[in-house]
């Protein structure tokens, strides 16, 4: 087989050109509906890049991923439950100390991360320098800086989501240290965790969203099929959708 | 460390600039959101504008504009910086 298809998440803020650099990768081959059962926008496009197929979902903008709205929601489960190849974090240049934020939640779920640190023409303008490579070693992923309505820095992006479903970019996330106390809780409780849903997501990610509390996490993932040896044949059987 | 008097965000008049100190809020989902829009402990934001019933109120927040009610505002404490120029 000589194509493959991928599938790529995009997340960010709301504002930060997310949808315009959705457009400018996707073209106008996209398509709109709602996500099922809820009232949220859902935009998926096509494109083709160095013989591989692509599917880019274009996630609600959202501040935070710790499902405070059904827009977060929607985010954090496509990530977690659909696992996209590639999530792309869009992050506006002239309000990183916010925007950084969300890169770290995602950072916590997924290592395929690419972080797009975009209106760099904006910034720019205001002054403002950003280091892309010292964020790229801090944040233990490639950063590309871009400007998606003047399509600036898009070569350097699908070069690099290429080489990450190639394997050939080896990602080491930041991850966030919590106070002792929390970190002792989080090495108690992943155990635990691993026993009831396996490797099928994030440990940590788990635990942590347990100690907050987190009840719409837990009734999303009784809504999933469990990975254990039974269900995953079935699962399988339904899941052709997915298939390399 | 001499504690300086702690004024509540509501408190910040149309002009001023505030800093945070803290945030006391009990309810954890609002306080996380309140910090992921960018209202965290040591951030200056600007009071932009008032609504005509005095409730909510327009914040100037790392570059976004974001209106609070007195509900949240009344839980964020600070510092209001007096702007001598307006």
């Amino acid at each position: 087989m000589s194509t493959n298809e991928y599938t790529i998440a995009l997340a960010g803020n709301p504002n930060t050109g997310k949808s315009t650099l959705f457009n400018v990768l996707t073209g106008l081959r996209q398509y709109t509906g709602n996500w099922p059962g809820k009232t949220v926008v859902h935009a998926e496009g096509f494109f083709t890049y160095n013989n591989n197929r692509y599917k880019m979902i274009d996630l609600p903008g959202t501040y935070s991923l710790y499902s405070n709205s059904a827009d977060e929601e929607v985010a954090r489960d496509f990530i977690i439950f659909e696992k996209p190849d590639v999530t792309i974090v869009v992050l506006d240049a002239t309000a990183l100390e916010r925007n950084l934020n969300l890169a770290l939640q995602v950072l916590e779920m997924t290592s395929s991360v690419i972080v797009c640190v975009n209106l760099m023409d904006e910034a720019k303008k205001k002054g403002i320098r950003i280091d892309t490579e010292k964020l790229a070693a801090t944040l233990g992923v490639p950063v590309v800086p871009i400007s998606a309505r003047n399509k600036e820095g898009i070569d350097t992006l699908l070069k690099t989501i290429d080489s990450m479903v190639r394997g050939k970019i080896k990602t080491n996330p930041i991850a966030v240290r919590y106070s002792p106390e929390i970190e002792q809780c989080i090495e108690k409780l992943i155990p635990r965790v691993k026993e009831v849903i396996g490797d099928a997501y994030p440990a940590r990610w788990v635990a942590l969203r347990l100690l907050d509390g987190d009840m719409s996490l837990l009734q999303a993932l009784q809504q999933q099929p469990l990975p254990s040896v039974k269900e995953v044949s079935i699962y399988a059987c339904h899941d052709t959708a997915k298939s390399v | 460390m001499p504690s300086v008097k702690l004024q509540r965000l509501s408190e910040a008049e149309e002009g001023e600039r505030f800093r945070i100190v803290k945030l006391d809020i009990q309810d954890g989902t609002m306080k996380r959101r309140l910090l992921d829009l960018g209202f965290v402990p040591g951030c200056e934001i600007s009071v932009l504008q008032k609504s005509p019933l005095g409730d909510p109120t327009a914040y100037r927040v790392s570059n976004t504009t974001i209106a609070l009610r007195k509900e949240e505002s009344d839980h964020i404490y600070g510092e209001r910086i007096r702007d001598v120029h307006k």
